[in-house]
């Protein structure tokens, strides 16, 4: 056990430090950090002191686990755009990106598993094939079209709803929500049916043939035998045993939701991080694209390492295997 | 010439051509995409207006809508954009750049990851290790991600790469990086088998060099999966790049793709002009869902268990 979980956390320690080497490449090489904090006509004298000042001097290695050590306490410096600490920036446009993800993921699960039940229990009805051919576009079409498309009926034609921001926030302590306002609400609806439509679809997709396979299991014939009703067989014995793998593969894109949030971000101006990553881009703002690199890939690392340990605890197999190899 | 034909008949009675013939919605796929390619390739022929002539541009042509509306035009099918610009031509022209964009990145993906698991599988100990461990941590960020990423950090380190035909190459090469890892997979599953079998012993026996194995013998019998790999990909690698042109980190407006076509015209989707970004839209779908079904009939034909 403790082999297993220390191979897995050096594992995510070496790719946390291999990303925090581009982040801090970034940093150290793209722009001349002492011509931009004291303008083009310094003397080299100021330039030598100023490069000593910041630690510029000191070889490579040395400004790496500086730099290591100031962002494991958060501390990534300002941006260069806004001129304000990345980490106020980020902390700021949190609320947003996650109240979006977990909308996006809510829908996908409500929406999702209702669907492959039903399509998995009446397979001929025409409604479970428009669910099918709803999935099929759901896969095939591009986030950003799918966004597009939304904007172009709900809110253009029809005007129901709002194409872009979040409504109005309210600040509860240091975080900003917009599930307690009307507009708030609203502006969450399009955005996160647009961001959850590809996982709505995988989950819907899984529930149906797990149903399918479950519902041919020994145990349902001998439910049906014993003359249970429908309704009982269908939810307590076969939806039960259908939701372990959906419930793992609904977690594990937890971390694609958040990923993805960039493209809907962008397409309906929601004011998150995404769209600060996109932005820091176009504006080569380095601080705030190395912090984004940072999280991205911690949060990809986190949601694999548990998951991980979760299957260890799970499945004694893989037990045996690690006790095998050492 | 006989031999030309007598090839073209064994390739009429070959399983494969009998699965297509079998396949309405391999064939109607496969004319999509071939409409898709020859409009792009012939972009120069076949487009009404040429997008990139300044002089050709009327300003009072500006936003016309599609020919079949009452205010369209007949020489404008698609309607105009902003500049006066022919949305049809757009496509046309963008498509093109689209396609060489997933065709390059598919090359490079598939370069890099064909060599690797060859590498992988036929070198095996902790080269195989590190590469296949590699792999493992890349496959647990979506693709779309790391291309992103990598486009991203490029056009930041080199403020020069956004523009034109710098533009181009960045992307393939991050759609590229970001795809590899399918390819090195398979690669390596197929070598492992192959490399125990008989004329590969041989030739390492007669003391050929193990990158002329690699790449003489062994790669010819391990590329069957690679090619439905390679068409799925595809239609993943148009989508990924549609989708950083659209956020902006991708093809420049002055050589727009369908994404940035698509980028450009969603500004006016409020004032009512629809054409501009939903053509390019629905031309993107055509070419990405043939594609896409293109390769899932290719799997299936290919593979011996469902035949």
């Amino acid at each position: 056990m403790a082999a297993f979980v220390l191979r897995r956390l050096v594992q995510a320690a070496l790719v946390m430090a291999a990303v925090g080497l581009i982040a801090f490449a970034l940093f150290r090489f793209v722009g001349d950090p002492v011509v931009f904090m004291l303008g083009q006509d310094a003397t080299p004298a100021e330039r030598a002191a100023m490069s000593a000042q910041l630690g510029l001097d000191q070889p490579f290695h040395v400004q790496y686990g500086r730099f290591v050590a100031r962002a494991v306490q958060g501390d990534f410096g300002l941006s260069l755009r806004q001129l304000r600490p990345v980490s106020t920036l980020f902390a700021e446009r949190l609320p947003a990106t996650l109240e979006l993800s977990l909308a996006a993921a809510l829908f996908a699960v409500a929406v999702g598993i209702p669907m492959g039940v039903y399509t998995a229990l009446k397979p001929r009805s025409w409604l479970s094939q428009a669910f099918l051919v709803v999935s099929l576009i759901g896969v095939s079409l591009p986030t950003f079209l799918i966004g597009i498309l939304l904007i172009l009926v709900f809110a253009v034609q029809l005007g129901w709803l709002p194409s872009f921001g979040r409504g109005d926030v309210v600040m509860l302590g240091g975080w900003s929500t917009g599930l307690l306002t009307v507009s708030g609400l609203k502006a969450l609806i399009l955005p996160s049916i647009t961001l959850g439509l590809f996982q709505m679809t995988l989950i819907m997709r899984l529930t149906r043939s797990e149903m399918l396979e479950v519902l041919r299991a020994d145990h349902i014939r001998f439910a049906r035998a014993r003359g249970l009703p429908d309704r009982l067989v269908h939810f307590r014995h076969a939806l039960r045993n259908t939701l372990v793998p959906v419930i793992t593969v609904a977690g594990l894109q937890l971390g694609s939701i958040v990923a993805f949030a960039i493209i809907t971000e962008t397409v309906f101006q929601w004011p998150g991080m995404g769209l600060l990553f996109i932005q820091s881009v176009m504006f080569a703002d380095v601080p705030v694209m190395g912090a984004y690199l940072c999280l991205i890939a911690l949060l990809f690392v986190i949601i694999n390492l548990v998951v991980d340990l979760l299957y260890y605890a799970v499945d004694p197999r893989l037990r045996l295997d690690g006790a095998a190899a050492h | 010439m006989p031999a030309a034909e007598s090839r073209w008949r064994r390739w009429l009675d070959s399983d494969i051509a009998w699965s297509f013939r079998r396949s309405p919605v391999a064939i109607l796929a496969a004319v999509v995409a071939l409409i898709c390619v020859v409009g792009a390739l012939f972009a120069g022929w076949i487009a009404p207006h040429d997008p990139f002539d300044l002089a050709s541009l009327e300003l009072m042509d500006a936003l016309l809508p599609p020919a079949w509306t009452a205010e369209g035009r007949a020489t404008y099918l698609l309607g105009t954009d902003d500049q006066g610009r022919d949305v049809l031509s757009g496509i046309l022209y963008g498509a093109r750049i689209s396609l060489l964009v997933g065709v390059g990145s598919v090359v490079v993906a598939m370069v890099l990851g064909v060599s690797l698991g060859l590498l992988a599988g036929y070198a095996g100990g902790s080269i195989e290790a590190f590469i296949m461990r590699v792999a493992d941590v890349q496959l647990s960020f979506p693709a779309i991600l790391i291309a992103l990423l990598v486009d991203g950090v490029v056009r930041v380190a080199m403020p020069d790469s956004a523009h034109g035909g710098q533009a181009l190459w960045v992307l393939i090469a991050s759609i590229g990086l970001s795809g590899w890892v399918q390819y090195a997979r398979t690669v390596r599953g197929s070598t492992l088998v192959e490399k125990r079998k008989e004329y590969v012993q041989a030739a390492r026996v007669i003391g050929r060099h193990p990158v002329a194995i690699m790449f003489h013998h062994l790669l010819p019998n391990v590329l069957g999966p690679v090619l439905v790999i390679a068409t799925i990909h595809l239609a993943t690698a148009i989508i990924t790049e549609a989708t950083l042109s659209f956020l902006g980190v991708g093809m420049p407006v002055t050589t727009p793709s369908l994404g940035t076509l698509i980028r450009v015209g969603n500004d006016f989707l409020f004032s009512g002009e629809w054409w501009i970004t939903v053509f390019p839209g629905l031309a993107l779908v055509a070419l990405a869902l043939s594609v896409n079904l293109l390769g899932d009939w290719l799997r299936d034909a290919l593979n011996p268990r469902l035949r």
